[in-house]
């Protein structure tokens, strides 16, 4: 638990009266609420400093005990033995597709610091919320869960969420799950849940839009004389006809065999096959001598 | 909230500890609808999110109506631009030999 320096987060003196932390306050405020910056996770953080700065220094009381005991906190046995009373932090676990990330709450979170030193309850201040606050989370799917409709069961505050997740979601695509995020106040309604998808490409399969591409090798003798090979793809596995003379980084497309559209059940995006032509190695001597006629015969 | 769908304005205003002549400003500017319903007004339920948005503009930051209408635009470039990079970056992961995000 580091010792935070809040006349250093709100950038003021520490003989600074009252009116100059307003200031300073609004300003940052200003900068990095977020409302103004919707997805910014560092604006985020950075606005939970400046609100629990703010919180300490503009309260007569609570900046009084900070200058007294803030940068010896460690030492105070007050504060240890109100640090000790507390439980740990505020995590939401997830389930396995959450890795290791799990849920982070996205509400005006309090450090660990200000907590060991005001209590949990002291910084809820003027905010009477109607609705909850909204939670984000990440969820990561590999491409081929996402190809195809899938059912996942969450763990939110304790609750079990089972949600549906339309096949053909998109990487960094977010879903709101009305009524999942923190509970409301003065019975309002409760906040929502905001998951933002991670689907990372596979070393072989490759997304844009609802577009795949595919590579996949062939050998010489195909690519030169023709013939069939046969690809796994995520509907199953396709035989495809090689045209003679086929030439490394030939893409192919197969019309419909991509992406499912997110939402549009039956509409497909299209299958690009690339090939990559192997050339033999490791030649027998009977190898050799085969080639170098075919280059005398050039 | 007295019903799932509407919430009376004068139950908003309370709870949020805000001036009627606030929400009603917002509502000349057209940043919000009310739907009157016999005496009384009431604002539909999904618009609660960004009244709260603009109720924390307000009162948080200090920030007036015509700014508050002025962040709603831009706000909303914002996102869409967010959206239209999210969509560059996907196309872009083809070009990419690593499997990362």
């Amino acid at each position: 638990m580091a010792f935070i320096d809040y006349y250093q987060v709100l950038g003021v003196d520490k003989n600074a009266d009252a009116e100059t932390i307003k200031k300073a306050y609004r300003k940052l405020a200003r900068k990095h609420h977020p409302d103004l910056n919707p997805n910014d996770k560092e604006a985020h953080k950075k606005f939970q400093q400046i609100n629990e700065a703010n919180e300490v220094l503009s309260d007569p009381e609570k900046r009084k005990k900070y200058d007294q005991y803030g940068k010896d906190w460690q030492h105070a046995e007050q504060f240890e033995q109100a640090r000790q009373s507390q439980g740990g932090g505020r995590a939401y676990q997830g389930g396995d597709p959450f890795g290791g990330s799990g849920f982070e709450a996205d509400d005006e979170a309090f450090s660990s610091f200000f907590n060991s030193m005001f209590g949990e309850q002291a910084g809820r201040g003027r905010q009477a919320k109607f609705k909850g606050q909204d939670f984000n989370a990440e969820l990561r799917l590999s491409l081929r869960d996402a190809y195809t409709t899938q059912q996942q069961t969450l763990t939110v505050n304790g609750k079990n969420v089972r949600i549906t997740i339309p096949a053909g979601v998109e990487n960094g695509q977010v879903i709101k799950l009305k009524g999942y995020g923190a509970p409301g106040r003065n019975g309002g309604p409760a906040g929502d849940l905001y998951i933002t998808f991670n689907i990372p490409n596979e070393p072989n399969m490759k997304r844009a839009g609802n577009d795949l591409y595919m590579n996949t090798d062939i050998d010489l003798y195909t690519a030169v004389l023709g013939g069939e090979t046969t690809i796994d793809t995520y509907s199953g596995k396709l035989k495809l006809k090689i045209a003679a003379g086929t030439q490394n980084g030939t893409q192919v497309r197969l019309k419909g065999k991509g992406f499912p559209v997110y939402k549009k059940e039956g509409q497909f995006g299209d299958l690009y096959v690339i090939f990559n032509v192997l050339l033999p190695v490791q030649l027998s001597e009977k190898q050799k001598e085969l080639f170098s006629q075919l280059a005398a015969l050039k | 909230m007295e019903n799932n769908e509407l919430v009376p304005v004068r139950h908003f205003c309370v709870t949020h500890q805000i001036e009627w002549s606030f929400i009603e400003s917002l509502q000349q500017y057209g940043l919000v609808e009310f739907t009157r319903i016999e005496e009384e007004w009431f604002l539909h339920e999904n618009q609660l999110t960004d009244i709260e948005k603009m109720v924390r503009l307000h009162y948080d930051l200090d920030i007036n109506v015509e700014g508050i209408e002025v962040i709603g635009h831009l706000l909303q470039k914002l996102q869409a631009a967010q959206w239209q990079n999210q969509q560059l970056q996907n196309r872009l992961r083809l070009y990419e030999n690593t499997t990362g995000a």
